[in-house]
């Protein structure tokens, strides 16, 4: 028999107060300090977890207001005597009325409602240009250039309501920060209040937002994404047409050609090297290269697009190797065993199996460079004020543009905190961007993901 | 020709090759397949590569070497104008391309017939005036030597372009014929193929080392110019930043460095502990459904993109630190941009990246060491503490590593958080700047490329590219010296 048997049976033996009934103080102890551990493991996450929420949070809280916009029902009557001053209704000739023409008119128009709906004010009638956006003014002579029956007429325009004004129905302009403010009185805030209540002025989804171009920095208002848009849209264009077959391409050499060699160590460590570079190093190779040395266009979206396209490159040739490593041996076994070449085994049975994850992994690449920002600073992407379409496929790769993050950037260095609601509101469309494009990811993974 | 037909007519020509090799294999052995030595599809890509890999070779060449030809042979013509005007010489060749685009857009538009443009002299008619109804505006009245120049460099251009287009052609079609020549039912038309597929394999994958030599060279190149115009030791040694693009400025690297390595060290100790406690629970305690849900959720903040996260700092980090810290609270802090908000935030940025890389080291340490300790009679966090965390130390210290060397190079939340005064001091409440920062503001806007103001940016960027990689090499050197090899 063993020791075992012969331990004495009294329990003598056993320290005092040493019972696995009860438990000592050292035991309590390291309970405890189990207990805390656990704890800090919770907090950390809920603290992770927190900061993720404000984040999402303040962006929707600020920036869900910039879908919103205030627009003035003002009827214009169009006299005809300043419009059109020769009187022949012909748009070439009413051209030459410009902006400084139409002013009054908005601005009396503006005068005539407030008289009409009987609100008493001390804002003097020729004030009143403080009221709407001075993109106002050519929204009614763009309307009256292309229709010209209209003039002589009182048409009821759908006018912007300036970004003071659109600032405090959002509640972001109060009447404190108006006592301060040169560009508007309190008295056009009551105006604004009136109004209001009679349904001049209204509040409606923000169309102009999304698909509008940007304006100059005095009009808020009147700034929207759409050309940066399209701007990421042509360089995100560029990105996928070169780096999805660069990509492709030497992924499949390294995995399944690569000899073990000098060249193919050098290129494995720049691979991985060039995964951790920071993206404004590869903002300074496009200024050098591209910019100086090939002369390529600055702003151009060609140009941030192949800058990207670097920089996408050591993402998508990691998780395309891991795709193709992931299809099993036996698959190119049996091509070569019914006679095909490497090459064939490769490009017939490999890639195809391999592909749903090549295209996650390459979207997840496309959605990391459809928000970088830092590179697209140096080859000029920001500061320029985006405010015409391309004009054709050309012209969106070549002409210079803006991209959205840039944009982003660009209203959230400006000055009027107008611009700001802007920022928070395009960072939601491009979220937005980002996370479609990620759950497509994620359905084609869970969709075409083969176990072997 | 437009360039846009020369590749249309490469492609037309590439696929009637196609049909054409893989038509005169088939024939070539009397329409007997099995007698080819390849696939016929073989013989086709055989003559449309041969045709279409030397033509685009030498299309990319010429695109390159070009414009580079053409302004060696235009500066000689201004380069004594450049000298007795004492003007730089590279302001002058702007001159000279501005004209002769102008002249070309003129001709386009239809106000300057082709023969007018290529002959007109400053002193007949006023130049600058018709180009301006064409729609391009020039700074200055157009001089003799410039138009002449101009009117050069679009004469080149377009003999240049010509001969571009008739070279690319010529390989083109020899490259064909030479390919179709050689078909028939003996060549070994697979073999050459996926010789031929494999090359371009090869070359995809060197354009890597392609980048990482742009890189260096860009960086080399310019830092050299910089050096050459400030001293090193200066810029290396001076605690004072004051650029100024009048001259006399004082680019001292420090006070930036000291800011990087200042908002760093913050963000470190925001994200380490958070990002290691997170990945400690996540693989030792979280049942799989908790897991489920707060390792996504975690991995979300690593897919927003910098300038959201640059955003909040700007406008709800900071304002919300002026609450505590500022005037109305403790005093400490003077505006929303500070070390403090641009730390906090990229700290923020920085968890998922520790939690995850710690996460997958964690894991890798072998379930048997932790059934050792359990076995000894140890809790759950002793085993954590003293078995799991030294066995996946080196791991861990390398995912440190690499969070540093990210934060380094993080550029939007210090651009937009951080500040812009270059200062050296210790309270974290105050605006300072990084290197990534003042990259950013050197090189943007419109400063003169060959000033020291502009060339520092280089020198900052060297900087900068060494530091990562450095950190990079450092943090996989220790894990892999480091490493148990458990099996």
């Amino acid at each position: 028999m063993t020791d075992a048997t012969q331990i004495p049976s009294s329990g003598a033996a056993r320290p005092a107060g040493k019972s696995i009934i009860t438990t000592d103080d050292r035991t309590k102890k390291r309970n405890a300090a189990e207990k805390r551990f656990r704890m800090y493991g919770i907090a950390a996450i809920l603290a992770g977890i927190a900061c993720l929420v404000v984040l999402l949070g303040s962006i929707l809280m600020n920036g869900a207001s910039a879908f919103q916009q205030t627009f003035i029902q003002v009827p214009v009557y169009l006299n005809p005597e300043a419009v059109d001053p020769n009187g022949n209704r012909d748009p070439e000739e009413m051209g030459s009325a410009t902006t400084f023409t139409y002013k009054p008119i908005v601005v009396d128009a503006m005068a005539a409602l407030v008289e009409e709906r009987g609100i008493e004010t001390e804002i003097d009638p020729g004030d009143m240009d403080a009221l709407f956006s001075a993109a106002a003014v050519a929204q009614v002579r763009d309307r009256v250039l292309a229709n010209p029956e209209l003039v002589g007429e009182t048409v009821t325009f759908n006018i912007l309501a300036s970004s003071r004004v659109d600032g405090y129905l959002k509640e972001r302009v109060s009447r404190d920060s108006v006592a301060r403010d040169s560009n508007i009185d309190a008295g056009h805030l009551d105006i604004v209040d009136e109004l209001r209540a009679e349904g001049d002025v209204v509040k409606r989804f923000n169309w102009d937002f999304i698909f509008g171009a940007d304006a100059s920095e005095s009009r808020p208002e009147q700034a929207g994404m759409g050309v940066a848009m399209l701007g990421s849209f042509f360089m995100m264009l560029v990105v996928l047409g070169l780096s999805l077959p660069i990509g492709v391409a030497a992924s499949i050499y390294l995995e399944e050609f690569a000899p073990q060699n000098r060249l193919t160590d050098i290129i494995e460590v720049n691979i991985s090297n060039l995964a951790a570079v920071p993206s404004i190093v590869f903002g300074i190779l496009g200024l050098a290269v591209f910019i100086q040395f090939m002369e390529f266009p600055q702003s151009a979206p060609l140009v941030g697009g192949l800058v990207l396209t670097l920089m996408t490159l050591p993402t998508i040739i990691i998780s395309t190797r891991a795709a193709l490593k992931s299809v099993p041996p036996s698959i190119r076994d049996a091509a070569l065993g019914v006679g095909a070449s490497k090459m064939q085994s490769v490009f017939h049975h490999v890639l195809p199996l391999a592909m749903p994850g090549i295209l996650t992994g390459t979207i997840i690449g496309l959605a990391q460079a459809l928000g970088e920002t830092a590179p697209l600073l140096l080859i000029g992407m920001v500061g320029y004020i985006a405010t015409n379409y391309p004009d054709g496929v050309a012209s969106g790769f070549l002409d210079p543009n803006s991209a959205m993050p840039a944009q982003i950037y660009e209203w959230a260095k400006r000055a009027d905190p107008a611009y700001y609601e802007r920022a928070w509101g395009g960072i939601i469309i491009l979220l937005v961007f980002l996370f479609a494009m990620n759950a497509i990811a994620i359905l084609l993974r869970r969709k075409f993901e083969r176990r072997w | 020709m437009p360039f846009y037909w020369t590749l249309a007519i490469i492609a037309l020509l590439c696929a009637a090759g196609y049909v054409l090799g893989r038509r005169k294999a088939v024939a070539s052995v009397g329409g007997d397949k099995r007698r080819l030595h390849s696939l016929p599809n073989f013989y086709g890509m055989n003559v449309a590569l041969k045709g279409a890999v030397p033509a685009f070779g030498l299309l990319v060449f010429w695109l390159i070497a070009q414009p580079l030809f053409v302004e060696w042979r235009v500066s000689s013509i201004v380069s004594d104008l450049a000298v007795s005007e004492a003007r730089d010489l590279g302001l002058v060749m702007v001159d000279v391309r501005r004209v002769a685009d102008g002249l070309d857009t003129a001709v386009a538009t239809g106000t300057m017939t082709a023969s007018e443009a290529t002959d007109i002299a400053a002193g007949d008619g006023n130049v600058r005036e018709r180009l301006g109804a064409a729609g391009v505006a020039l700074g200055s009245e157009v001089s003799e030597p410039v138009l002449r120049a101009a009117q050069r460099y679009r004469a080149l251009s377009s003999t240049g372009d010509t001969l571009r287009s008739v070279a690319v052609l010529a390989v083109l079609l020899l490259g064909l014929g030479w390919a179709y020549r050689e078909t028939d039912g003996e060549f070994r038309a697979r073999n050459v193929v996926e010789q031929g597929v494999l090359a371009l394999l090869l070359g995809a994958a060197c354009i890597a080392i392609l980048t990482t030599l742009g890189i260096v060279l860009s960086l080399i190149f310019n830092t050299i110019e910089f050096f050459s115009i400030y001293p090193a030791s200066e810029f290396f040694f001076s605690t004072t930043w004051s650029p100024s693009f009048g001259g006399g400025s004082s680019l001292g690297i420090l006070p930036l460095l000291w800011g990087t390595l200042y908002i760093s060290l913050i963000a470190l100790a925001v994200a380490v502990p958070i990002g290691l406690m997170a990945a400690i629970y996540l693989s030792e305690y979280a049942s799989p459904r908790v897991r489920g849900v707060a390792k996504p959720a975690l991995e979300i903040l690593a897919g927003i993109p910098t300038i959201v996260y640059g955003l909040f700092a700007l406008l709800t980090v900071g304002p919300a630190l002026m609450v505590v810290f500022g005037d109305g609270g403790l005093g400490w802090m003077q505006a929303g941009t500070a070390v403090m908000t641009a730390g906090l935030v990229m700290g923020i940025m920085l968890i998922p990246f520790v939690s995850s890389l710690s996460d997958d080291i964690i894991n890798a340490v072998p379930q048997s060491m932790r059934d050792g300790s359990y076995g000894l009679g140890a809790t759950q966090s002793e085993t954590v503490r003293q078995v799991v965390l030294p066995a996946a130390l080196p791991g861990i210290v390398g995912a440190i590593l690499l969070a540093a060397s990210r934060a380094i190079g993080e550029t939007m939340i210090v651009v937009l958080g951080a500040g812009a005064a270059a200062r050296i001091s210790p309270n974290p409440f105050e605006a300072m700047t990084t290197v990534t920062a003042k990259i950013v503001s050197q090189l943007t806007g419109d400063a003169d490329f060959s000033s020291p103001e502009a060339l520092v940016a280089f020198a900052l960027g060297m900087t900068l590219f060494v530091l990562t990689l450095g950190l990079n090499v450092f943090a996989l050197y220790i894990v892999r010296k480091y490493r148990e090899q458990y099996e």
